[in-house]
C-alpha cells in the first residue's frame, strides 16, 4: 500500500526527517509513536505533500508521489486526517463532510449520498448535528468529524494524526474503538500517535520515531513489552 | 420635507447604495476565499465601464457591456495569477499592500489609455431627461437598471455560494486552507476564480452605473473607500450584510445633502467606518459566533 524508502525531509534548511524506511500493508493498522519533536506530524505531512520531500521516495500503490501536488493525494487515495481536527468551522456538519467527498464528486451524487449515509451510520452524532456549525462542535465530535470528513474520499489509506489530543479518556477510547472498527472493515490506517499505550494497544505493527530516526520497529505486541520502549513511551521503569 | 423630496432622495439613496452593496460584495467573494481585502476592487468597476464605453464604437450596447465584462475577468485572472499566486505562505498584510499597489498600477494604466476626460455610456433605455413617475416623485430608468441588476447579482450569487459545489469549495478555502487542500481542492484554482468572479460583477456594476455616476481613470478610490466601509459596517464576507450596509450608507449620504453641503459627503462614510471600527468591529449585522471562528 504504502512504502517509503530512506526519505528526508524539512522544513527549509532543518531537516526533520533523516532517512526514514518504512511500510504499511493493506488492511492493517501502523501506528507511529513518538515524543514531542520527532518528526511524527513532519512525516505525515511529508506523505500527503504538504511538506516538500528532500530526496527518497514514497511510493503509494507502487507510484512515487513525491513530486504530486498536495491537493491531487487525496484523489489518488490517500486522505489525512490532521492535528488538531481542521474542520471547517464556519461551515455546517453537513457541508464538512460533503467537502470531504470532493475526489468522488465526478462518480455521481448517488455514491455521495450513499457516503454521506454511512459516515452518518459510523458517527450519529453527526447526523444529529448536520445543520450546526462545525465550529461549535466539542473537541471530540469535531475528531469525529474530521474522520467521517476524511472517509468522503473513500480512501484505501486513512493517515491520522494525533487524533487523541484534548480528548477526555472515554472518548479517546471510543475514537479508538472506531479506528478499529474501520479496520475490520477493511480499511488501512497509518496513525500518529503521542498516547503510545492506547496506539500500540490496537495497532498491529508500529514504528518508534526518535528525532527524525526509526529507532525500534515491530509487531505492536513486542513493541510493548520492549523494555526500551516502556521506559521512554509507556512511564515504566526498567526496575518495575 | 415633500413626499416627492423624500422619495427622490430614497431612490438616489437606494441607486448609490445597491452600487457599494456591489463593490462590498466583491470585496467579500476575494475575502472569503483568501482571507485577504483587494482594495483594487474599484479598479474593476472602473475597468468594466471604461472598456465598455470604448467598445461601444464597434458594437451594440448589450454585447460592449458583455465583452467588458469578460475583459474585466480576464484582466482579474491575470492580476491574480502574475501577482498572488507565487507568493508562498504570505501574510494578510504583504498581499493587501499589494493589492495596493495593483490598483495605483490600474489606475496609472487606464489613465495611459483613456486620459482624463470624463466619459460615460449612453442610457440603457430613453435618454439623460427621460423618467419614470414613482409616488409623485420622477425616477431615471437607469435607477431601475442599477437596482434590478444589483439584486439580481446578489441573489445568483447567494445561490452559487450556497448551493453549487464550487461555491462550496470557495467557502472551503476561505474556512481553511490546509483542510480544504487535505480535501483534494486546488486552493490555488479557487482563489483565482474568486478573483474573476470579483471582477466580473464589479465591472457589470461599473456599465450599469456608468450613464448615472460617469466613469473616469480613478474612479475606484472612492468606490473602494465606500465599498470597504459598507463591507466592514455588514460584516466581512456576508452578501446580506453588505446589501443591508449599502443601502443604509447610501441612503444616509443621500438625506445628508439636505443637512451638510455635498462636499462632506464622503467624510460621512469615512466617519462610519471609524465608528464601526471601534465600537462594532465584526459589523452590524456580522455575528460575533461567526467572527469568532474565523481566522482574520
Amino acid at each position: 500500500m504504502l512504502k517509503i524508502r530512506n526519505l528526508i525531509s524539512g522544513y527549509d534548511k532543518i531537516k526533520v526527517l533523516k532517512n526514514i524506511s518504512m511500510h504499511v500493508d493493506p488492511g492493517e493498522i501502523v501506528t507511529i509513536i513518538g515524543a514531542n519533536g520527532a518528526g511524527k506530524t513532519t512525516l505525515l505531512s511529508t506523505i500527503a505533500g504538504l511538506v516538500r520531500t528532500e530526496s527518497g521516495e514514497t511510493l503509494f500503490k507502487d507510484t512515487n508521489v513525491v513530486k504530486v501536488k498536495a491537493s491531487d493525494i487525496p484523489g489518488l487515495g490517500c486522505v489525512m486526517v490532521p492535528e488538531g481536527r481542521q474542520v471547517f468551522a464556519t461551515m455546517s456538519v453537513e457541508e464538512n463532510l460533503l467537502l470531504g467527498g470532493h475526489v468522488v464528486q465526478k462518480q455521481g451524487k448517488q455514491l455521495l449520498l450513499e457516503l454521506l449515509e454511512h459516515q452518518y451510520e459510523l458517527f450519529p452524532i453527526l447526523r444529529d448535528r448536520k445543520k450546526q456549525l462545525a465550529g461549535t462542535l466539542s473537541g471530540g465530535e469535531q475528531q469525529m468529524l474530521a474522520m467521517g470528513r476524511a472517509l468522503m474520499a473513500k480512501p484505501s489509506l486513512l493517515m491520522m494524526d494525533e487524533p487523541s489530543t484534548g480528548l477526555a479518556p472515554l472518548i479517546v477510547k471510543e475514537i479508538f474503538q472506531i479506528i478499529v472498527r474501520l479496520r475490520d472493515e477493511g480499511n488501512t490506517v497509518l496513525l500518529v500517535e503521542q498516547n503510545a499505550k492506547a496506539a500500540l494497544g490496537i495497532a498491529d505493527r508500529g514504528y518508534v520515531l526518535e528525532t527524525g530516526k526509526i529507532i525500534v520497529q515491530g509487531p505492536a505486541g513486542d513493541l510493548l513489552a520492549n523494555q526500551d520502549v516502556q521506559r521512554a513511551y509507556l512511564g515504566r521503569d526498567r526496575a518495575e | 420635507m415633500t413626499t416627492e423630496l423624500f422619495i427622490q432622495y430614497l431612490m438616489a439613496g437606494i441607486t448609490y447604495g445597491s452600487i457599494y452593496a456591489i463593490v462590498a460584495i466583491g470585496f467579500n467573494i476575494i475575502y472569503n476565499t483568501t482571507g485577504i481585502i483587494n482594495f483594487a476592487q474599484g479598479e474593476f468597476v472602473m475597468f468594466g465601464g471604461m472598456i465598455a464605453i470604448s467598445l461601444l464604437q464597434y458594437m451594440p450596447l448589450p454585447l460592449a457591456i458583455a465583452l467588458s465584462v469578460a475583459i474585466t475577468m480576464l484582466i482579474g485572472a491575470l492580476i491574480e495569477i502574475c501577482f498572488i499566486r507565487w507568493l508562498k505562505a504570505p501574510s494578510v498584510l504583504r498581499m493587501i499592500i499589494i493589492t495596493i499597489g495593483i490598483s495605483i498600477i490600474s489606475r496609472e494604466v487606464a489613465v495611459h489609455i483613456w486620459g482624463e476626460s470624463i466619459r460615460s455610456l449612453p442610457y440603457f433605455i430613453g435618454n439623460e431627461i427621460s423618467s419614470i413617475p414613482v409616488l409623485g416623485a420622477r425616477i431615471s430608468p437607469q435607477v431601475l437598471w442599477v437596482i434590478a441588476v444589483s439584486a439580481l447579482m446578489v441573489v445568483c450569487l447567494g445561490i452559487f455560494f450556497k448551493t453549487t459545489s464550487v461555491g462550496r469549495e470557495m467557502r472551503a478555502c476561505a474556512s481553511n486552507r490546509k483542510a480544504a487542500t487535505l480535501c483534494g481542492i486546488n486552493t490555488q484554482n479557487m482563489v483565482t476564480l474568486s478573483f474573476v468572479l470579483s471582477a466580473g460583477i464589479g465591472a457589470l456594476a461599473g456599465c450599469v452605473m456608468s450613464p448615472i455616476t460617469y466613469s473616469q481613470y480613478d474612479m475606484g478610490t472612492g468606490l473602494a473607500i465606500k465599498g470597504f466601509t459598507v463591507a466592514i459596517l455588514g460584516g466581512l464576507g456576508s452578501s446580506g450584510g453588505a446589501v443591508a450596509a449599502g443601502l443604509l450608507l447610501g441612503i444616509i449620504e443621500a438625506f445628508s445633502v439636505s443637512v451638510v453641503p455635498l462636499a462632506f459627503q464622503d467624510a460621512i462614510s469615512i466617519a462610519i467606518l471609524l465608528i464601526i471600527l471601534f465600537v462594532r468591529p465584526q459589523g452590524l449585522f456580522g455575528s460575533k459566533e461567526a467572527a469568532g471562528l474565523s481566522e482574520f
